[in-house]
Formats: structure tokens, C-alpha cells, sequence
């Protein structure tokens, strides 16, 4: 029997970083070059190595997902997204429903990209909204504008794209309870079956850190943004989306597979700088740097900076951890009587599913999802 | 030179009383006690030059950096007079300078037949050593005022001269002029103080006398008990007995320091030296007691001794409830070197096992817990520090409260609380707001008189517990630091107390239990709560934090409950990430003490519990 294995495929160039940002990506300027395009081909000939290299260490397997993140997968050539893809095809059993995702930013997307892309087998697209507020999304540096973002799906739609998807943040200063509100009507009137929605988490180094700091920007109340969760989940559900996972709804269907793998303990193999890997009890992450990670795959080293091969304990953990997030949540069967003893004391608080733990699962309620962290301390302290 | 080579000066044991003259130093911190001792062991050639270290009389670490004398000594100084060529011998017996330890010192100064009172004249008379003065005028001590730092630019010695003058009934010119940095006039001193005290008096034919004026544990030597003896000799090798406890020893070693132990033939009448009997604890050889021959005992011991009362308590617990037997161990180590300390067992709902512990006061209390965290390496949580009450039911029953979660819930007719006499000396600036702290504190004004134009001691009779709950910070915040106080027990009186509970989520936090002055309940209810509500952190659901008089509630917050506790975002790269998060949080989560169903971290109980009560200003010395 042959392997499962979904493919996260990482584009680590932004043409600005968002003040918020902290994730492994770079822009032209900071490699010292002047556009992306100088250098995606020569990313793109790396990545595609990396995922020979898989094929070599997993042997035969079937690809359920793939998923281009970024970064800003829009940046690059159609075509060498496609390359990424046939090679995934060539080297690997594409499953016949694959699921294949690329993030795209409202502004940068052209017709051209969507139609090399949607040629080459991708079916769902995920768009970086963020919010559909201009001072919210000046908050966060994003360059795009509220009005790109309706366009933007009404291409991915023109092309025939089966799923999009757009990512919301809240909490962002100066975003008011309204503003979210108006933010969530808008994306769920789009043409889209998925949503995500995030809190703004302030990462440290990053420039919104040192203007929160300054005072300059004042972060909301903890208690708002538990609000703000409030009124996407309550709006999400009556436009017909359910929640799946603690910050993803969609419409039946429309739920993101591939990352349903992160969550349930399924492997994938996480391509390009700074991408994380889980296969068979172990995990990796690559150097981060794009030009260590190309020279790293040149010299026809393995670009893993690290790994970890986890214990019982660690894995077991993670499970908790990762399935409590999940609308399928946890068998109670799969917790000690002692366990399930004192995260019962949440029953009362109703932060857990009656219903559904009279049913053998535990499952979090709105208010649940919301202390999913603690709840987890709760369960395995 | 006026020091006696050493081998020439009078032996222990076979010194004509006439020949010695036992004295102390009465001094504030700060104003030059231990660099005055220094001086004098110089000068006497008892330590040489190049073995010379600061304040070498102090002994433990613990008071050489706070600069506090706890235990004092007696140091035998061979002196040759200046002024008539003859040869003496000096004991100078060190005195503790510390409120707390009052009744060490009256032992202290009950040893001597004079008393030095040094003064630092750039800064005055303190309150302290005020109330050792009149300690040492009650015993009839023969005073010698002294001006110390005379070396100083800011130095006053006119001024504090005529202050020090009247205190002791002199001329302001008979009060000396000495620094004890430059040795100016320390010469001078000893030459005084030959001849100015009287030599001791005591029948040399007469069953033995001798008082235990200090009693310190060495780990090697077992009780090192220093004595003054008053009539007849002790001798090595006899038997010994104790006179309030009949407790017979056998003296394996006496001798005098100098400043090292040195055995001698014995110690005989007016001399000041050590015994050691083998005995490992203090409390076998107390302080205040009197030590006779066993085949020859006195019918009567010297009067004045008192068994030490523990005027302050405090619960103590480990943080890790692991460390409970070594806490034990601990205490009972200490209790070989300090009579005053006593404890016993006691279980706190909220901080486990642990130990009631009685104490002289708040600055024994501080050093007692911080032995015990230096010295064995303990992480302690103390509870607030209460005095000991006695509660009178209607019932007709009565009980001694020194644990406030032990205030009985019966009808109380009436509550008794330790009372004392307190010594303010203050510039005449502050009369008003120092007035206005001690009737806030329930206190009653006993008089006031000026030492100076612009120095002025104030005396109130106030109830220990106000002393105890951070008076001393009070008084010193609200003089700039220029106020200075000194009290003592005077008994006990009547008060209209109540006990205050705290209750998180209806359940009593029995660590937070206070008695209070009823018009003072509801602004402790108030701090207690709203202090908490800053150290709890919100839990799964809302939490009342309730101050409560029996049944009836005076105050209330509420902890709201935590609405958010998650990382919203968890995608493949985070995932170690966050597993590793919530391994730390783990181990956090299990430095949470359960109150009920309310999870409280360590550091709140902590922060909850410190009253603030800076102990710096009680201290006095040097």
C-alpha cells in the first residue's frame, strides 16, 4: 500500500512586507535584486528538485493535496507554478479529486496566471482580503484596496476555479466592532465557499510590534476580539457556513482538505526555504534563507535545517491539541477516565458540546473554541 | 604606648576587680559602633594591624551586610591608663542593637557597670538608642557620652553636645569627641572609661554567680555561652548548673575572648568570658539565666530573667511542598542558636503544610526567613505577620489566637491585643503628620518633649498589630526618612477586632484571614480584594472575590471570566512551535495552587501577602 503524502509549496517572495508579518518571505530588494521574476525561474528549478528528492526518500505515494503558500504565490510565472505541479504529477500519484490551492493577493493576480494555473489541474484559489476596511487594511500595510478584492474572485471565478477562499484578520488597531462586521459581510458576499479568519497575533521583530510599542498603535482588548470571533462565527453560520476548524468555515464541501492534514495527523512534505515536513513520526523544517536553501540544493545537499522525531508522548499531544480545534473533535474513549474528569468541569461552563459529549466526543461550543488553549493545558497537564 | 605587651597583662581568673571595668557601646546604625570596636582592638593591640577586617566582631554573614549586631560578645582589652600608669582590663561586652531584641540588651547592659553612648554628630540621637539609654540609666549604668565622627565635614558636635547633655545630665563639655575612622581621641576614651566607671562589685567567697548575658551555637563547639561573673569562680572541669531550669552541665572550656577564645584557669569576680558545656542548644542555656556551681549552688539567682515571649507570627510554607521536611529541619537547626524562635505545625488549605512561627518582632521575623532561605536553600511563601490574641467567648470559653484563620466564630465578648509604648524622635517638621499616622493607628499620645529647638520625641501607646501591619514604612515615607522609632510590650488591652476572611469563589482562602480593628475591616476588605482581582488571572468562569465578616460581606470584586485563551492560527510550520508552548505551560499550570476550583499562581499569594513592612527602619546599630 502506497503512501498519502500533501505537498505545501513555499514562495518566499513578497514585493512589500506587511507590518504584521513575520513569516519567511523577502522581497526583491532585500535579495538585491530588481524583480521577482529575476528570481523565480531559479527558485522554481530548486523546489522542483526538493520534491524529486521526496519522491526518492517516500518512494510511491499518492498526492491528495497541494497547496502554494506564501509568501505571494501570485508573483510567479503561471507556468512555473505549473512545472511545480507536473513535476508533483510525474513523480507521484495525483489523486483524481486533488485538491490544489494557491494563495493570491487581490492586486497582484492577473487573468494570464489564473488560466496557466487553473490549465495545469489548480482548482481553488485563497485570497488575502484581510479586512474590507481601508484604515484596517492601511493598519496592516497590506497594499491592495477593499474594491480589488470583488474583482479579484470574479476572475478566479471567470476562469473556472471550483473553490475560493478568502482570509480575514481581526483585532487589527483601529479596527472598531462594526468595521469587523462590515469585513465579514463583505467576503460572505462573494462568490466564495471558504473562509478564514484570524486574530492578529503582534509578532515580535515585527514593525507592527515597534509601533505598538511606541504607542503609536493601540492593540484592542482581548475581550473584543473574543467578540469580533463572535460575530464571524454567528454571521458565518447564517450564510450556511459551518466551522470545521476553530478558524475556518465553509459552505458543505468547500472545507480546505489540505489543511485538514496538518490537523489530522496525515503527512506532507513542505517544499522551499523555511517549510516544515511531517512524515512518519518525524518532522523538518528547511534553512530559511532562499539563497542558503538554492545553493544548499545545488550542491545536491538535503536544504533540512533541522528535525525532530517525536515521542509518544509528543505525538499524543499534538493530536489533542491539533483534533480539539476540529468540528469532528476528539473520542472521549481517546482520554484516561482522569482526563476526561477534568476537562468535564468545562460541561458546566459550556464551553463543550452537550450533545455531542453524551454522544462519546468532545467538542467545543463558540465559547469553547474560543479557550481551546486552555482547555488542552486542562486536558493534559 | 599605653597597650600592654601581650603575656604581661592581668590573667583571667586572677584580675583584681579593681583592675576591670566592664562596658558597652550604645549605639544607632550607622553611627560608628563597629569601626569604633575596630579602633579599640587596634589600639589595645589585641588584633594586629594586618589581621584586621571590618567589623570584626560580627560574625554572621547575614549581619555584617545588614550591618546589625544580633548575637552580641564580650572582647577582654588589656589597657595600661594614661592618666594613672596602671594596668586594667576593659571588657566590652557588645550590645544588639535592635528593637527586637530589647531584653538581650537590658541582659547586655545588666553585665556592664558603664555604658558609652555614641552618637553620630552629623546626624543626632536616634529613637532607638534613646530607649537604650533610659534602658541603661534604669540599670543604674555610669554614661559616657561620646561624639563620633568628629572627622566628618557635615559634623555638628556643639549642637548634638548640648542634646546629648541633657539627655544624661552633663555639661555639654564633658560630652568626648572621637572619631573612630581617624582613632582621634579613642585613647582618651579608654583612659575615661577607667576612670570614670566604677569596677565591678561581688563577693569572691560567695557561692557562684553568673549571668549568661549570650548564648550563640557553634556547629563545632556546640553552645558557646558568654557569662559575667558576679560572686565567687567558676573553674574548668566542674559541674555547672543552670539556675531556672536546675539543668546540670559539666564546663568543658572557659575562657575570655580576645578577640579569639583563649581557656583560662577560670573566671572570677567582675570578669566577662565564655563557657562551653557541650550542650548543643540554646535553650539550655538562656539568656537572663544565672549559672552556680552545682556543689556549691547559690540560694538565689540574679534577678531579671524572663523567658522570651514570641510577640509576632507568621505562617511559613515551602513553595515546592516537597521541601516540607527539609523546612523542618531547618527550623529545628535554627532553634539550637535562637531561643526566642518557636514553631509548630500547621496545614493551610490553600498553602499546604507548613509551620506557625512566633517571633521577638518583625526584624527577627525577616532574619529568621532569610537564614532559611540562604542558609538551606528554601523558596518560602510567609503569610502576613499578626501578633497573638486572646479571645473571650460569651460562652466563658477563652482561646490565644497567634493563627487569624483560628479566630473562633462563637459570640466573642471581648479580644485582648498586645499593646506597646513606642519612642518617636523626629525633626519638628513632622510632629503633625506623625500625629496624624498614630491615631490613624489607634494610638494614644503618652507625651512629647524637645531634645533640641528642631528635635523632638514624641511617645504614643499603640497596639502592636498597627506596628506590625508596615507602620515603619508609613513613618518613614512620611518623614523623608528622618524619623526614628523604638517600642516596647506593655501589656495588653482591649480592642474592638474582627476577623476578616477572604473567600474566592465562596470558598476562604485561609492564607488571607486578617484581624482587623472593625472601622479598618472594610478598607482591608477593599485593598485585600481589589489586589487580588490584579494577581488572579481570569479563569474558565467568573470568580467573586469576596472580604467577608463572618456572614456579612463588605466587599466584592469579580474576576471575569477568560474569554480567550487560543492561537487562532495553527498551520504546518506552527505546530512544534506550539507543542513546545504548551510543554512550558504545562509545567506553569503545575505551579498553580488549587483554592477551590480557582487556580492561583504562586506569585499572587506571594505579592498578596507582603504587607510591605520595611524592617530597614527598626533596625539600629554600630
Amino acid at each position: 500500500m502506497s503512501h498519502r503524502l500533501a505537498f505545501y509549496i513555499h514562495i518566499p517572495y513578497c514585493l512589500a512586507r506587511c507590518g504584521y508579518c513575520d513569516f519567511n518571505t523577502y522581497t526583491p530588494r532585500e535579495l538585491q535584486s530588481d524583480t521577482v521574476g529575476s528570481l523565480s525561474s531559479r527558485y522554481i528549478e530548486s523546489a522542483i528538485r526538493e520534491i524529486e528528492s521526496a519522491s526518492a526518500r517516500v518512494g510511491a505515494a499518492v498526492v491528495p493535496s497541494i497547496f502554494f503558500g506564501g509568501g505571494t504565490p501570485s508573483l510567479m510565472a503561471g507556468t512555473e507554478i505549473a512545472s511545480v505541479i507536473n513535476t508533483i504529477r510525474d513523480r507521484f500519484e495525483l489523486a483524481s479529486d486533488a485538491e490544489i490551492t494557491i494563495e493570491v493577493n487581490p492586486d497582484s493576480v492577473t487573468s494570464e496566471f489564473l488560466a496557466l494555473t487553473r490549465e495545469a489541474g489548480a482548482n481553488r484559489i485563497s485570497m488575502g482580503m484581510q479586512s474590507a476596511k481601508a484604515h484596517v487594511l492601511a493598519a496592516l500595510d497590506r497594499t491592495h484596496s477593499p474594491e480589488s478584492v470583488p474583482r479579484a474572485v470574479e476572475l478566479v471565478r471567470s476562469h473556472g476555479y471550483e473553490h475560493c477562499s478568502v482570509d480575514l484578520i481581526y483585532g487589527t488597531p483601529g479596527e472598531s466592532i462594526d468595521d469587523w462586521r462590515e469585513s465579514v459581510a463583505a467576503a460572505l458576499s462573494l462568490k466564495v465557499d471558504h473562509l478564514s479568519a484570524y486574530a492578529l497575533i503582534v509578532e515580535k521583530g515585527t514593525k507592527l510590534a515597534a509601533r505598538v510599542k511606541s504607542g503609536e498603535l493601540i492593540i484592542p482588548p482581548e475581550d473584543e476580539t473574543a467578540t469580533k470571533y463572535e460575530i464571524v462565527d454567528e454571521m458565518c453560520g447564517e450564510k450556511g457556513f459551518h466551522w470545521y476548524e476553530l478558524s475556518n468555515w465553509s459552505a458543505e464541501g468547500g472545507e480546505c482538505r489540505h489543511n485538514i492534514s496538518y490537523w489530522d495527523g496525515s503527512h506532507w512534505w513542505g517544499v522551499g526555504p523555511g517549510a516544515h515536513s511531517y512524515f512518519n513520526g518525524v518532522r523538518w523544517w528547511n534553512v530559511k534563507h532562499p539563497e542558503t536553501y538554492q545553493s544548499k540544493i545545488k550542491e545536491g545537499k538535503s536544504p533540512m535545517l533541522e528535525s525532530e522525531e517525536l515521542s509518544e508522548q509528543n505525538r499524543r499531544d499534538e493530536s489533542i491539541m491539533l483534533r480539539i480545534r476540529m468540528r469532528e473533535g476528539i473520542p472521549l474513549s481517546d482520554l484516561s477516565p482522569a482526563e476526561r474528569e477534568r476537562v468535564g468541569q468545562y460541561l458546566e461552563s459550556n464551553h463543550l458540546d452537550d450533545g455531542a459529549w453524551t454522544q462519546g466526543k468532545l467538542v467545543l461550543t463558540r465559547s469553547g473554541r474560543l479557550i481551546a488553549d486552555r482547555i488542552v493545558r486542562e486536558i493534559l497537564v | 604606648m599605653p597597650a600592654i605587651p601581650s603575656g604581661k597583662a592581668p590573667q583571667p581568673s586572677q584580675t583584681n576587680p579593681e583592675q576591670i571595668r566592664n562596658f558597652c557601646i550604645i549605639a544607632h546604625i550607622d553611627h560608628g559602633k563597629s569601626t569604633l570596636a575596630d579602633r579599640m582592638l587596634g589600639i589595645t593591640g589585641v588584633v594586629e594591624a594586618r589581621n584586621m577586617r571590618e567589623q570584626y566582631l560580627d560574625r554572621m554573614d547575614i549581619e555584617r551586610e545588614r550591618g546589625i549586631t544580633i548575637k552580641s560578645q564580650a572582647v577582654r582589652l588589656p589597657w595600661k591608663s594614661g592618666i594613672d600608669g596602671k594596668e586594667y582590663i576593659l571588657n566590652m561586652i557588645d550590645t544588639p542593637g535592635h528593637v527586637d531584641f530589647t531584653y538581650e540588651v537590658s541582659r547586655s547592659l545588666a553585665a556592664c557597670e558603664g555604658a558609652i553612648l555614641l552618637v553620630d554628630c552629623a546626624q543626632g540621637i536616634e529613637a532607638q538608642t534613646l530607649a537604650n539609654l533610659y534602658l541603661a540609666m534604669e540599670n543604674d549604668l555610669t554614661i559616657i557620652p561620646v561624639l563620633n565622627k568628629i572627622d566628618l565635614p557635615a559634623a555638628q558636635p556643639e549642637k548634638f553636645a548640648i542634646e546629648l547633655s541633657k539627655l544624661v545630665g552633663c555639661k555639654p563639655e564633658d560630652c568626648m569627641r572621637v572619631s573612630g575612622k581617624t582613632g582621634e581621641g579613642v585613647e582618651e576614651l579608654l583612659d575615661q572609661i577607667v576612670a570614670q566607671l566604677p569596677p565591678p562589685k561581688g563577693d569572691p567567697h560567695a557561692p557562684a554567680r553568673a549571668l549568661i548575658f549570650d548564648s550563640v551555637y557553634d556547629t563545632y563547639r556546640g553552645v558557646v555561652t558568654y557569662v559575667r561573673v558576679v560572686d565567687g569562680k567558676l573553674s574548668p572541669r566542674e559541674q555547672i548548673q543552670m539556675v531556672s531550669t536546675g539543668v546540670k552541665h559539666e564546663l568543658l572550656d572557659i575562657g575570655v575572648i580576645s578577640p579569639e577564645p583563649v581557656s583560662s584557669k577560670g573566671l572570677s569576680v567582675g570578669e566577662v568570658g565564655y563557657l562551653i558545656t557541650g550542650v548543643k542548644d540554646v535553650r539550655l542555656s538562656r539568656v537572663g539565666d544565672t549559672v552556680t556551681s552545682y556543689n556549691n549552688p547559690a540560694k538565689e539567682g540574679l534577678s531579671g530573667y524572663k523567658d522570651p515571649k514570641p510577640m509576632v507570627f507568621s505562617g511559613l510554607y515551602p513553595i515546592d511542598g516537597d521541601e516540607y521536611p527539609m523546612l523542618r529541619d531547618a527550623l529545628d537547626k535554627l532553634q539550637l542558636n535562637d531561643a526566642a524562635l518557636v514553631y509548630e505545625p500547621e496545614t493551610s488549605a490553600a498553602l499546604g503544610f507548613g509551620f506557625r512561627c512566633g517571633f521577638l518582632g518583625l526584624l527577627h521575623m525577616e532574619i529568621v526567613r532569610e537564614r532559611l532561605e540562604r542558609e538551606f536553600n528554601l523558596s518560602l511563601i510567609s503569610t502576613a505577620p499578626n501578633v497573638v490574641y486572646k479571645v473571650f467567648l460569651e460562652n466563658g470559653k477563652d482561646a490565644v489566637v497567634t493563627n487569624p484563620s483560628e479566630f473562633p466564630n462563637g459570640k466573642v465578648e471581648k479580644v485582648l491585643e498586645p499593646i506597646v509604648k513606642a519612642t518617636i524622635l523626629s525633626p519638628t517638621d513632622y510632629i503633625g503628620t506623625i500625629m496624624e499616622l498614630c491615631q490613624q493607628r489607634r494610638g494614644t499620645l503618652g507625651g512629647m518633649d524637645y531634645l533640641s529647638e528642631d528635635r523632638v520625641e514624641i511617645r504614643y501607646t499603640l497596639p502592636l498589630a498597627e506596628i506590625v501591619f508596615d507602620f515603619f514604612d508609613q513613618l518613614k515615607s512620611r518623614t523623608k526618612g528622618y524619623a526614628s522609632l523604638d517600642y516596647e510590650p506593655i501589656g495588653e488591652a482591649e480592642g474592638d477586632l474582627v476577623k476578616v476572611d477572604i473567600l474566592l469563589q465562596g470558598d476562604t482562602v485561609d492564607a488571607f484571614s486578617s484581624i482587623v480593628h472593625r472601622e479598618k475591616a472594610y478598607a482591608y476588605g477593599v485593598m485585600m480584594t481589589s489586589k487580588l482581582r490584579e494577581l488572579i488571572p481570569r479563569q474558565q468562569f467568573e470568580v467573586p472575590i469576596q472580604a467577608a465578616i463572618g456572614a456579612k460581606i463588605i466587599a466584592r470584586e469579580n474576576i471575569r471570566a477568560i474569554r480567550k485563551d487560543v492561537l487562532a492560527k495553527c498551520y504546518g510550520g506552527d505546530i512544534t512551535r506550539k507543542r513546545k508552548l504548551l510543554e512550558k505551560q504545562k509545567e506553569g499550570k503545575k505551579r498553580m495552587k488549587m483554592v477551590g476550583r480557582v487556580e492561583v499562581p504562586q506569585e499572587a499569594f506571594i505579592a498578596a501577602l507582603s504587607t510591605n513592612a520595611d524592617v530597614e527602619a527598626g533596625k539600629t546599630k554600630k
